[in-house]
């Protein structure tokens, strides 16, 4: 035990030499998680719009307008050239084109039917589903309001009632995007700089020729890897209060579960993360490789097949098994339901149990390893 | 010139000889385009959606089918009372409930607003915020489809009416939409990996004082760092690029010289971000921190790769023009998907230019600043 005391003192004294990494470690996931936070929205707002109008009326003008007055849609330009939509989509400066003939105003007056045709950019495949159906309600709208005129010049009236959509959402009432995103990227920040730490901590070693060293003195291998990952720890553990402060202080997203369960579940998520860049320590002879093979046999994989951002239950059937090996799929459904529902372990303990085997497991796989390696 | 191949062939032998490295740069990147590329998927589809339609007339089965019409919605189920569609829900059998009231019609014809209910399930945001506004676009278009048959009497033409057409990417699948944006987030993360430890590890071994002694102009010697690396991005780059035609069909509409052209200008970018990173920090743990955290989070969020920046606050919107996978995707998707000419893109072009330049200025100038 007092062996392992001079290790932990000794790695400490390592990060206060290099003031810089704690900085780093401690700060950037901070900032990140503050802008990050409000980027990741699929809401479909301000739709780029371009107008061809051919027709130049009051009745064109009226159109455009409705379109300017919405929020689901931003009018960049009204041109009267076909070119420029070619152009304007072409460019995704616009994602929408709406084009009005020439005609169009004679036509209401006259009381014949026109068509507006409405060209939408395919390639974002779910935003251009929800533009499309707005501008088609849009228009739809317009074509009510000119038959109700046309009536009303008769002398006729007619009540004429509107349906409306009271929506509510389950689990998540504002439908805020960031509440779902927020405690992702907390996630995912923590998983990126714990396991970094952890990859470099015996590679740098080995680098520096000082893993020989460490090698004579009577030190136990768990007592190596236990020291060598408290002080990281610690790091992660400060970690947790800045990230989560973030979430509640700066987003206001309420923490509706325990904090005590929050930071207990937090800790065996940093077991697995440390562990698993221990692990990517000794399997790595530089700590290029170490890098090389923390980012793409484990951080990318973890990010988007954990259910961070593309939902699980979307995969193919094969590619859905994979996704229990990740200890970041379990910390998710856990952030998520702590702060977003407010549940407690009675709800998610086979995700808590899961990610403390897949803790313990890597844990010791590490802790043999470096034992190879050492002789 | 001379003097950067050099110092080009020496990285290139250290890289080589690092077996493991080669093969993950060179080939782990086309894997993961093939893995992901299937794995994930954005459509929303056949969202599980209960009905419960207490008014039972022609309005409301108009309703009805609007929904079922898109491939939004499937109906998997007729709910009779509220607690029957709260089950349900929580049950996760439906994902979304329909809720149409008694005396929808009645209101509907005396002027009144009819309240229709829309139940989501809003545990993943993203899913739902698509499926919210939908849904909310579909009511609105059947509401406007009934009062124009109510004043109308259901017999004329309706005065206005939309054409709407898809261009580039009729079937509204997400998979053309994705792999551009993957392409650019594995070609960005394994350039910024691979260089951002080059120089730092000079460092951090003792042989940097060599390198500054060495009779070489430090543009010379970035450009010699970064060269071996531009080389192997590039064939990883057209090898991820191929595995998406081959594999995801992913059309090629536009010119091989522009994309060769814009791939390479986002490569360069890419390195020397590494590059610079190399030279700002002491260490190559620190190196391999500050690479991660400006790489990968920005690039999956900040592109345009997943999330619209149309959509985002305006601050966060004008983070994004410092993010270079923004215009590398807007060029990437322009010219595959949509076959388009250099000028069209030239500004996206333009931006990646300023930026590959400005990364290798800065990078370049912090050298000098230890060489001296």
């Amino acid at each position: 035990m007092r062996r392992l005391g001079f290790l932990v003192r000794k790695e400490f004294q390592e990060l206060r030499r290099n003031p810089r990494m704690l900085g780093v470690v401690l700060f950037a996931p901070v900032f990140q998680l503050a802008i990050l936070g409000y980027a990741a929205t699929t809401d479909v707002k301000n739709v780029p719009t371009i107008f061809v109008d051919a027709d130049r009326s009051t009745e064109s003008r009226d159109l455009i307008g409705r379109f300017e007055g919405s929020p689901y849609f931003s009018v960049i330009a009204v041109t009267s050239r076909d070119e420029d939509v070619n152009e304007a989509l072409q460019h995704r400066t616009a994602w929408l084109a709406v084009s009005i003939p020439t005609g169009y105003g004679r036509s209401i007056a006259d009381g014949t039917p026109v068509t507006v045709q409405v060209i939408a950019d395919g390639t974002d495949s779910n935003s251009t589903t929800v533009g499309l159906a707005y501008a088609t309600s849009l228009i739809a709208e317009k074509a009510v309001d000119v038959a109700l005129a046309r009536l009303g010049s008769r002398g006729l009236a007619l009540p004429v009632g509107s349906l409306d959509a009271r929506t509510r959402v389950w689990f998540n009432p504002q439908l805020l995007s960031q509440w779902f995103m927020v405690p992702g990227v907390l996630a995912l920040l923590l998983m990126i700089t714990t396991t970094v730490l952890g990859a470099v901590a015996i590679v740098r070693e080995k680098e520096l020729g000082t893993l020989e060293q460490l090698n004579v003195t009577p030190l136990r291998r768990w007592e190596m890897t236990v020291g060598k990952l408290l002080p990281f720890g610690l790091i992660g553990v400060i970690q947790v209060f800045l990230v989560v402060a973030v979430t509640v202080l700066w987003f206001q997203i309420p923490l509706r579960g325990s904090f005590a369960l929050l930071f207990g579940l937090s800790l065996v998520y940093l077991l697995c993360t440390l562990s698993l860049g221990l692990l990517v320590s000794t399997l790595s002879n530089t700590q290029q490789q170490a890098m090389m093979t923390a980012v793409f046999f484990f951080l990318v994989p973890m990010i988007y097949l954990s259910g961070f951002i593309f939902p699980i239950e979307n995969m193919p059937a094969i590619i859905q098994p994979l996704t229990y090996l990740i200890p970041l799929r379990y910390f998710l459904v856990i952030v998520r339901g702590i702060f977003l529902k407010g549940t407690g372990l009675e709800s998610f303990w086979p995700d808590a149990l899961m990610m403390l085997a897949w803790g313990l497991t890597v844990l010791t796989l590490a802790t043999i390893r470096s034992r190879k390696t050492l002789k | 010139m001379r003097k950067a191949l050099a110092v080009g062939r020496k990285e290139l032998w250290q890289i080589v000889r690092d077996r493991r490295t080669l093969m993950i740069l060179l080939f782990i990147p086309a894997f993961f385009l093939g893995l992901y590329g299937y794995a994930l998927n954005f459509d929303i589809r056949h969202v599980r959606l209960a009905v419960m339609d207490r008014e039972n007339n022609h309005d409301s089965r108009e309703l009805i089918s609007s929904f079922t019409n898109s491939t939004y919605f499937d109906i998997v189920a007729n709910a009779t009372s509220m607690p029957d569609i709260e089950r349900m829900m929580d049950r996760g059998e439906v994902r979304a409930a329909l809720v149409i009231p008694e005396g929808m019609s009645r209101d509907l014809r005396s002027g009144r607003v009819a309240l229709v209910q829309v139940l989501i399930n809003g545990d993943n945001a993203n899913t739902a915020t698509t499926v919210f506004g939908y849904a909310q676009a579909i009511v609105r278009g059947v509401s406007a489809q009934l009062q124009l048959e109510m004043i109308t009497g259901g017999q004329l033409a309706p005065p206005i009416s939309a054409e709407p057409r898809i261009w580039y990417n009729p079937e509204l699948t997400s998979t053309l939409f994705l792999v551009p944006g993957l392409i650019g987030f594995i070609v960005m993360i394994s350039s910024v990996v691979s260089t951002s430890m080059s120089i730092v590890r000079e460092k951090e071994r003792g042989t940097w004082e060599q390198v500054r002694m060495a009779p070489i102009s430090n543009l010379s010697y970035v450009v010699g760092k970064t060269l071996p690396y531009f080389a192997i991005s590039l064939v990883s780059a057209f090898l991820i690029i191929a595995a998406a035609m081959l594999l995801f069909g992913l059309p090629m509409r536009g010119s091989w010289l522009l994309l060769l052209f814009t791939v390479s200008l986002y490569l360069v970018g890419a390195l020397g971000t590494g590059l610079l990173v190399s030279t700002l920090v002491d260490s190559q743990s620190l190196a391999f921190q500050v690479s991660l955290l400006v790489s990968m989070l920005p690039t999956i969020l900040l592109s345009g790769f997943i999330f619209p920046i149309a959509s985002m606050p305006a601050p966060i919107r004008a983070v994004t023009y410092i993010v270079p996978a923004r215009y590398f995707l807007v060029a990437l998707r322009a010219i595959v998907l949509k076959g388009v000419d250099l000028h069209v893109v030239s500004l996206e072009l333009a931006a990646l230019g300023v930026y590959a330049s400005g990364v290798i200025g800065l990078a370049s100038a912090r050298l000098g600043k230890g060489k001296a």
